[in-house]
């Protein structure tokens, strides 16, 4: 290997070649400018220039998250840097593969307060995998290398490479392959057999299995295997909001998702459960509402590939540390052998569950007040556009109806902000996918509210060729926000109205607003002009197009648990609880 | 609150320190004492923390822990199969008709004079917390004027080492 003596700047960028990085999101500043100099050259590298350095962070997500590689965003010092905590936070909750890149003031000048001096390493150090800062030029293609590797593998989350000027100005031999040592990292993927028979046991004996899906099956890409699993096992299915997508819906042994939105059969089926084959899902709070009163009666299988997620929150009762693919690859062979040919039976638990799905499910009730409903709109985006499209929303109530009402059929055709909840993921998130998906369809699905968190990307799919559609599920009101002051603050709306209506003062006006950043901009009020605005949008690639919706502002996300109370108290619709006590 | 020792071989990197306190902060763990150094082996240093929770709390202490990149191992020293010192400096008022009191306490805890003035005596001990506090107790009605103190120190009994099979 030849030491080509190069600028650190240029080491940069010929790591990230190396590493085969082929995208990255970013806009210059002072810190980074060496950087931007021999990226200029990049024949691997297509840089695409933000409007906000929190577009490049969400877009670098939605680029991971659509494709499974990593995401690679750039930044300044300072400013430009606390402008992507955001989308490292994000990314962070999320498990999502993400490198960011931050210059940083002279190294003489750190501690200094110079000029867009910002402890990036010291801000993120909470919501970062692992931070590097980097201060010699030498030091740059193993410290890339290493951020990649520890991004990607065991866990995939955010890394931050933190690199000072002098470094990306100083000359250092380029030498590739790096040595990377890393010895107190060491992600662990093979499951224990141990554990393995120790789980196909315990499912063999259960009477009432569900199969609690992750967003870590998604990450671990062990859709077959899932696949398999569901089909050896016969156990219904649920999918949280993380892994929509996982398993197909279409299949009817996936009841939805569970959760504080869920369907009832999801949320029943967990509560009423013997076992829970967790699979990378992590019991969060959106899914477990009061975790004291969650699944009360059912044992757990929890496999993650994160030791510190098993027991976090619910004791494991088969604890198995490993990736998603791996273990479940082993369980269902030791399955396979344990049954014969056999099928566990479980026809009772299916005729129960069978009721459930009958009785209740998933459903709205049309506005009244002559404005659209959302589910409606939503509901035709998905099935005008098919599986094979992908999905980005913002967070709200859109989000939910985004994950409730389009079935998915694949994973990472589902984009959203899951454990952070950030309003404003969703347009640059979409352009990420567009990217790293040119031929899909990409819907970016959002509220008024989120839309105007980061609709200056538009500028970035417009003049880069990114012909995203965005749907602006526009209720005029912060929706989310308002349904909880509708539920549970006396329909006092302190602070919820957007004025984005067409009945309201219109500011801004969507649609002008599209058309000024060089999208095509329509606007649907009426039911029977939805699909006819949706298949323009689909045919129409010769820029970014906007629709902005207008929905009817009463229309709720149900069912519903209400935040910290048990799930057993889920809402089918308002003052309406499922009857299912009894019924067995 | 039970409290645990851990033992945590770490790679010496900037804001290491700042990674470990931060996630005790961040996920609401109490550290209780500290002491950081280096080891035997050039580029690791060792970390002993006293933290005090509850018994679950302590899994996930230490399994976050290991999360950081830069910490290659954690250990818990459990008090009956490793031994535990505490250093202390402590500087005690004297005068004629009290120092020799004082010195007669040192040598029965078998602490060291490290400094003397005519009015006053620096004192080092090393022992467990117990003996420690002991010490203090027997010092107190003289007048104790300062006193500093190291975070526990502790290391596993036998001739195996935290760092064996870290070595490549």
């Amino acid at each position: 290997m030849s030491n080509e003596v190069l600028t650190g700047a240029q080491s940069i960028i010929r790591s990230l070649e190396m590493l085969g990085i082929e995208h990255v999101f970013g806009l210059p500043g002072g810190a980074i400018l060496p950087t931007y100099d021999p990226l200029m050259e990049s024949k691997k590298i297509r840089h695409i220039l933000v409007r906000h350095e929190q577009g490049a962070g969400h877009a670098a997500e939605g680029y991971a998250s659509a494709s499974g590689k990593l995401g690679v965003c750039i930044a300044t010092s300072g400013p430009g840097a606390t402008n992507l905590v955001t989308a490292i936070a994000d990314a962070y909750l999320d498990s999502v593969p993400l490198l960011a890149i931050t210059g940083q003031v002279g190294s003489h000048l750190i501690g200094t307060d110079a000029f867009q001096e910002a402890d990036i390493v010291g801000i993120t150090m909470p919501i970062t995998k692992h931070s590097f800062l980097v201060s010699r030029a030498e030091d740059i293609p193993e410290t890339l290398a290493a951020a990649v590797l520890i991004a990607t593998t065991g866990r995939p989350g955010p890394v931050l490479v933190d690199i000072t000027k002098d470094a990306q100005q100083g000359k250092a031999p380029f030498v590739w392959p790096p040595k990377v040592e890393l010895p107190g990292y060491k992600p662990v993927t093979k499951p224990h057999g141990k554990q393995i028979s120790a789980a196909a046991h315990m499912i063999l004996e259960s009477k009432k299995p569900v199969l609690y899906v992750g967003g870590g099956v998604v990450r671990s890409g062990a859709r077959a295997e899932l696949a398999k699993l569901a089909e050896i096992t016969g156990a219904p299915v649920v999918t949280t909001l993380m892994a929509r997508g996982a398993f197909p819906d279409s299949n009817p042994q996936n009841l939805g998702m569970p959760g504080m939105h869920g369907t009832v059969p999801a949320v029943t089926a967990l509560q009423k459960a013997d076992l829970l084959i967790t699979l990378g899902a992590r019991f969060d709070d959106r899914v477990t509402g009061d975790a004291k009163s969650f699944a009360p009666f059912a044992k757990v299988i929890h496999v993650d590939i994160d030791p510190a997620e098993i027991g976090k929150i619910r004791f494991a009762d088969v604890p198995i540390v490993g990736d998603a693919k791996e273990v479940i690859t082993e369980l269902n062979s030791e399955l396979k052998t344990a049954l014969e040919g056999s099928k566990p039976d479980i026809k009772d638990w299916w005729q129960f569950l069978n009721g459930l799905v009958e009785r209740y499910p998933l459903g709205y009730v049309p506005a009244n007040d002559g404005k659209l409903s959302p589910q409606h709109v939503i509901q035709r985006i998905g099935e005008l556009s098919g599986p094979e499209a992908v999905y980005a929303a913002g967070v709200g109530q859109h989000q939910m109806w985004s994950a409730q009402f389009i079935k998915y059929e694949r994973p990472n055709a589902w984009l959203n902000s899951g454990g952070a909840g950030t309003m404003g993921y969703s347009v640059p998130a979409a352009m990420g996918a567009k990217v790293a998906q040119p031929d899909r369809l990409v819907w970016s699905i959002d509220g008024d509210g989120c839309f105007q968190m980061t609709n200056q990307e538009l500028a970035t799919c417009a003049i880069n060729n990114i012909p995203i559609k965005v749907a602006i599920i526009n209720n005029s009101s912060l929706g989310m926000v308002r349904q909880w002051q509708t539920l549970f603050y006396n329909e006092r709306y302190s602070n919820t109205d957007l004025h984005t209506g067409t009945d309201a003062l219109m500011i801004p006006d969507f649609v002008k607003l599209a058309e000024a950043y060089g999208c095509l901009g329509i606007r649907v009020e009426k039911e029977e002009e939805i699909d006819a605005a949706i298949k323009l949008a689909i045919e129409t690639n010769d820029r970014p197009v906007v629709i902005d919706f207008i929905v009817s502002r009463d229309a709720m996300v149900w069912p519903m648990v209400a935040a910290g109370v048990s799930n057993d108290e889920v809402k089918y619709a308002r003052d309406a609880a499922p009857v299912w006590d009894g019924e067995e | 609150m039970s409290q645990h020792v851990l033992s945590l071989l770490v790679e010496d990197r900037p804001g290491l320190l700042t990674r470990v306190a931060g996630l005790f902060a961040r996920r609401g763990f109490n550290i209780e004492s500290l002491a950081v150094g280096a080891t035997e082996i050039e580029g690791l240093s060792r970390i002993t923390v006293v933290v005090g929770v509850e018994d679950a709390p302590l899994e996930q202490v230490t399994k976050q822990l290991n999360k950081l990149i830069n910490v290659i191992k954690v250990v818990e020293l459990e008090p009956d199969q490793a031994v535990q010192r505490d250093h202390m400096l402590i500087k005690v008022r004297t005068d004629a008709s009290t120092r020799g009191q004082v010195l007669e306490a040192v040598t029965l805890f078998r602490a060291r004079v490290i400094d003397v003035v005519s009015d006053a005596l620096i004192i080092e001990v090393t022992g467990d917390s117990a003996k420690c506090a002991a010490f203090i107790k027997v010092l107190e009605p003289f007048g104790i004027k300062e006193m500093v103190q190291s975070g526990v120190l502790a290391m596993g009994r036998g001739s195996k080492s935290i760092t064996e099979k870290v070595l490549k």
